[in-house]
């Protein structure tokens, strides 16, 4: 093929035309199928301008094709005659289709006729023939023009048909060259060696495919990027993260401690993983849980107490930790043993359990995020400044809060926040100030406030990826393809 | 949270006003409760039925929009639309805390409700009041029976701490007795009944009985069973399951007889108090209580209820000091009436005091702290200025957290996917299928599991991986996925008998099992964490043989001092045939804390 191209650059370098493609090519020895493919591509980059030339022209069928090959019908039936004689069915048999066809000319010409008395014998009449049909359709095929009435008679008998056929007259080009360079799809190590990289011309890029696939490692998008981000911004208000790798809790750390009475609700195994193994503490700070004991059952630092009879059974049966709030009861009672009191800014992001059935919106376990600020004459409105920080690091700048009950916080406000794609106020977090009850006993000063608030890691993660089902995000069930195609997260960029 | 029902139109006549349900959503939310649902009869009886909208007509062709009210835990007093409508009115300044009285008898007309010794095995307190002149109508008789029900779920603890009876006064004749008989000598006629029955064949006749069958075991198993009498021994209740049929409340009745009988003396006069101060609303003397006198098995008389009100007496800035705002006394004292606390300002020659009165209805309020909220939300947290808490402290990270951090990025450059699996699994996954039977006796065990799912903390994180393979098996191959997370196991060297261990585990799953693989990427670990205090000698890994993997394909990581630091191996044809994998795996677990 290069050399059909270098031929035909070369003939119209030196000023020769193309008149006619068809010819072209058989003076180069090739066929027109060939020529053809170089004029295209030459056409294509406008090496050469091109004007078609169609024409209509008679081209054989494939039965005609047949019996250029191997005689017409009727010269074929003669043929298969023996000097004797034969019957119509040994010569069917012999011919097949052909018979039939052959005997009505073979007949008219003469060339064949029967015994008489026995219409079944065909006869042989002459010696040669002159194959006339043959003849007419090999100089058909060879380009011979053919009398009107002989053309008329093959397209009777559906021996030719009418064909539109193109080739072209070419001339030079506007982009025309006398040697065309080669296109370079890459850039290799030799290119740059050799000094090639000079001459090189790209061929275009078909920048509609896509890349290599690529072979990497991931995090999991979800969870543990929106757990980063929300770290980074506890980080950035000055907050120490609580050691929270201790799951299995008491009910004394997890409840009693924060003020929880025996009987509340939340104590109920129905909303409680209790433990078979191990299924009690072995040693709680006596001192205290005796104070923790009185404030229960009597009261004291200003309360007046449940008024019940405190178990410390109930408070040594362990489980596993409902909140995280009870890493920081323990962080507290740490921080109320240290003397001159400091104040501190804690946080934590990790597991806890609840013996809650399992549906699209809940976990037996889940993440909680938790922060707490602990320090001499805290208020209400400091609290409602940190929410408002923190919240909108999250994105979630328009806050609003509602009065709630929880045993161990006192003012308590749930913290709603206006989504501006459900266009309504959606809970996002609870938090309230320790009550004394839980705080003094401890041993923590009088006039130390803790202002706390509490969510959860998966309800606004579902919110920011538009997730409906929390299995999607966190367990066994979450589909590799999802964490392969999930976009960057975009928090505390804004 | 408890869920209230009212009737709208019922509610905003209690109200003395209508609301949109937009003004009613943001009084709820000022107020601290909120409207969760709003329906009606039909719509609950459908529900109820599963029936579908189209699927025809249902009974009761009651159409009154109904509000379902969530109210916070500890307010007994707003279990019912007559304590929720006067709450709101008293927030909303239209209506004044009423005053709750005992009304005056002279003590030897006192009704009288005496104490049997016996009942201190069972059951040991009782508590009794009397509304005179109450009149009844329906949507009052159906609240009065609701808020029964509400405290029973609620503060009773399922009857368990406290149970209310209330009957009929006039079917009966004091002075009534409260006793402990053995179940075989209790025999009446219970509500919703015909036939007498004997107190066990009775418990026997409820096992069936969906609504009461939850309460037998309250005493199913005592010898003895709490009852009370009349003096005519008709038998009022068989506490904590049933009253008697003969004084049942009717739409007629006039004169009410309360008792709670409890194990949980305190809760019984919250929620006798409750009772009366709701329902006096309709005796003929408004929220005037008719007392009853108690007398105990030692001799000593108590009157019930005591609707005395409980004094408290704090500085101004004890009150508004915690919220951050402002006020004089006088402003301070207007938003505590808001919340149905009486106060008034003390004669003090410094700081200004304020004394308190809280109501019987106001349970809740146990310290001064108490009061801060109410302030707050009289005075309406949406309204408290925002502050910046002035300490400056400096925020740091946990150092296993932040070394987990570098080692999860380290793994996932290695081209693994981080997976986040649950901590609770089965025993089989975390034994059988492992086949790892010995570690029972070092896991935690959940004692009162829901599912099968839950039933231990794990031990390792090998189940977990390989879950999660088996849920993504058909991802093509290689599947590379790691985790770091927590095992627990038990640990008597801690307080509550359990310590949390940091692991980090990857899983290698192909047509060939790719130990190699995981080898590399031990090695890459080994190579990272190399510190003066973590080494490694030329040969860390030392065969093994455990059930889990194929033998002589696997080994322990262990350190130059001999520690183990963690294992590897191809999974046993076995226990991959048990998670359903078809392909060779390879898993390797590292303990993150031997590396810090």
């Amino acid at each position: 093929m290069a050399d059909v191209e270098a031929c035909l650059l070369a003939h119209l370098n030196s000023g020769g035309e193309v008149p006619d493609s068809r010819s072209y090519a058989s003076s180069l020895r090739v066929t027109h199928d060939e020529l053809e493919a170089v004029i295209k591509s030459l056409s294509a980059f406008r090496i050469v301008d091109t004007t078609d030339i169609t024409k209509e022209t008679w081209v054989l069928t494939d039965e005609a094709k047949g019996y250029v090959a191997g005689g017409s019908p009727e010269a074929q039936l003669v043929a298969a005659i023996p000097p004797e004689g034969a019957s119509k069915d040994v010569l069917r048999e012999k011919l097949g289709s052909v018979f039939d066809i052959g005997m009505k000319t073979a007949a008219k010409n003469k060339w064949i006729g029967f015994e008489k008395g026995n219409k079944d014998l065909v006869l042989r009449k002459v010696d040669t023939i002159k194959d006339d049909l043959q003849e007419q359709l090999k100089s058909l095929e060879s380009g011979e023009v053919l009398s009107d009435k002989v053309i008329d008679d093959l397209k009777r008998r559906k021996l030719i048909t009418k064909e539109k056929s193109i080739w072209y007259a070419l001339k030079k080009g506007p982009q025309f060259v006398a040697k065309r360079k080669k296109l370079a799809t890459d850039v290799t190590q030799e290119h740059l060696r050799s000094g090639d990289w000079k001459d090189l011309e790209f061929k275009d890029y078909n920048f509609g495919a896509q890349g290599q696939p690529i072979a990497i490692g991931y995090v999991q998008p979800l969870l543990e990027v929106v757990r980063e981000e929300i770290q980074n911004i506890f980080l950035q208000m000055g907050f120490t993260e609580m050691p929270t790798n201790n799951y299995v809790e008491s009910s004394f750390w997890n409840f009693d401690a924060l003020f929880q009475p025996q009987q509340h609700p939340a104590r109920d195994s129905h909303d409680t993983f209790f433990l078979e193994a191990p299924a009690a503490t072995k040693q709680l700070p006596e001192d205290y849980l005796e104070k923790v004991k009185e404030v229960h059952q009597r009261g004291g630092y200003g309360s007046k107490g449940y008024g019940y009879d405190w178990k410390q059974d109930e408070a040594e049966k362990n489980l596993l930790r409902t909140h995280t709030t009870a890493v920081s009861t323990r962080m507290l009672y740490k921080l109320a043993q240290e003397k001159p009191f400091a104040p501190k800014r804690y946080y934590s992001i990790d597991r806890v359990f609840r013996n809650e059935a399992v549906d699209r919106t809940h976990l037996a376990e889940f993440h909680q995020i938790e922060g707490l600020i602990c320090d001499y004459g805290l208020t209400l409105g400091d609290l409602i400044g940190v929410l408002e920080d923190f919240f909108s690091s999250l994105g979630m700048s328009k806050l609003r809060f509602k009065p709630a009950y929880n045993p161990y916080t006192e003012p308590s406000m749930e913290i709603f926040s206006y989504h501006e794609g459900l266009k309504k106020w959606v809970e996002v977090g609870n938090s309230g100030m320790f009550r004394p009850e839980m705080l003094l006993p401890m041993g923590l000063p009088e006039g130390v406030n803790v202002i706390a608030w509490g969510l959860s890691l998966e309800r606004p993660t579902m919110i920011l990826y538009g997730i409906d089902n929390i299995r999607d995000l966190f367990g066994p069930k979450v589909d590799f393809n999802l964490i392969k195609s999930n976009p960057l997260c975009r928090l505390g960029l804004q | 949270m408890p869920t209230v029902s009212v009737g709208r139109d019922r509610f905003f006549v209690a109200l003395g006003r209508t609301y949109t349900q937009e003004e009613f959503e943001v009084l709820c939310f000022e107020f601290g409760i909120e409207l969760d649902d709003v329906t009606t009869e039909k719509a609950i009886i459908r529900k109820e039925k599963h029936l579908e909208d189209d699927d025809g007509e249902v009974d009761g062709d009651d159409d009154e929009v109904i509000y379902k009210i969530e109210v916070a835990a500890n307010r007994y007093d707003l279990l019912c639309l007559e304590g929720l409508a006067r709450a709101l009115r008293i927030f909303t300044g239209t209506e004044a805390t009423p005053m709750y009285k005992i009304s005056c008898i002279p003590r030897d007309s006192m009704l009288q409700m005496y104490v049997k010794p016996q009942t201190s095995q069972i059951r040991p307190y009782v508590v009794c009041a009397v509304l005179r002149g109450v009149t009844f109508d329906e949507a009052r008789y159906n609240s009065f029976i609701d808020l029964q029900d509400k405290l029973h779920q609620n503060i009773c603890r399922k009857r368990t701490l406290v149970a209310i009876g209330t009957h009929d006064l006039d079917t009966l004749k004091g002075p009534f007795s409260y006793e402990a008989l053995p179940p075989q000598e209790i025999n009446f006629v219970p509500l919703k009944q015909e036939e007498s029955f004997r107190a066990d064949k009775l418990m026997e006749f409820y096992k069936s009985d969906m609504k009461l069958k939850k309460f037998l075991h309250i005493i199913e198993n005592s010898p003895v069973y709490p009852v009370i009498y009349d003096s005519n021994r008709t038998v009022l209740s068989l506490p904590p399951i049933i009253n008697g049929a003969h004084s049942a409340i009717t739409l007629k009745t006039r004169n009410v007889f309360i008792e709670c009988t409890a194990t949980d003396l305190t809760k019984a006069k919250i929620v006798l108090n409750t009772m009366v101060t709701m329902f006096s609303e309709y005796c003929k003397n408004k929220f005037e209580v008719e007392p009853v006198e108690v007398v105990s098995h030692d001799g000593s008389k108590t009157i019930y209820p005591d609707l005395s009100c409980y004094k408290m007496e704090v500085s101004l800035s004890e009150v508004v000091g915690p919220i951050g705002i402002s006020l004089d006394e006088t402003q301070v004292i207007s938003l505590l009436n808001k919340m149905q606390l009486q106060a008034e300002s003390c004669p003090s020659k410094g700081e200004p005091r304020i004394s308190v009165s809280v109501p019987p209805t106001r349970s809740d309020i146990l310290h001064a702290r108490d009061l801060v909220e109410d302030v707050a939300i009289a005075y309406g947290y949406n309204n408290v200025p925002k502050s910046k808490p002035k300490c400056m402290t400096i925020g740091g990270r946990q150092p296993l957290n932040r070394f987990s951090d570098k080692l999860r990025a380290e793994v996932a450059r290695a081209g693994y996917m981080e997976v986040l699996t649950f901590t609770l699994c089965s025993r089989e996954e975390n034994f059988d299928m492992l086949n790892r039977t010995q570690d029972v006796n070092k896991a935690v065990i959940i004692a009162n599991p829901r599912t099968s799912e839950f039933e231990v903390v794990r031990t390792s994180l090998m189940s977990c991986l390989l879950k999660t393979l088996k849920h993504n098996i058909d991802h093509p191959r290689p599947i590379k996925i790691f985790e770091v997370g927590d095992v627990v196991t038990l640990d008597e060297s801690r307080d509550v008998g359990a310590s949390n261990n940091r692991r980090l585990a990857a899983l290698y799953c192909n047509k060939q099992s790719g130990f190699e693989e995981i080898m590399g990427l031990v090695d890459r670990i080994v190579n990272v964490v190399r510190a003066p205090h973590i080494k490694f000698g030329q040969n860390y890994y030392v065969p093994t043989n455990e059930p889990e993997f194929f033998p002589k394909r696997q080994c322990k990581i262990v350190m130059s001092d001999g520690k183990q630091i963690g294992y590897l191996g191809i999974v046993h044809a076995e226990v991959l045939r048990k998670f359903g994998i078809p392909d060779p795996c390879t898993f390797v677990e590292i303990d993150v804390e031997a590396l810090l």
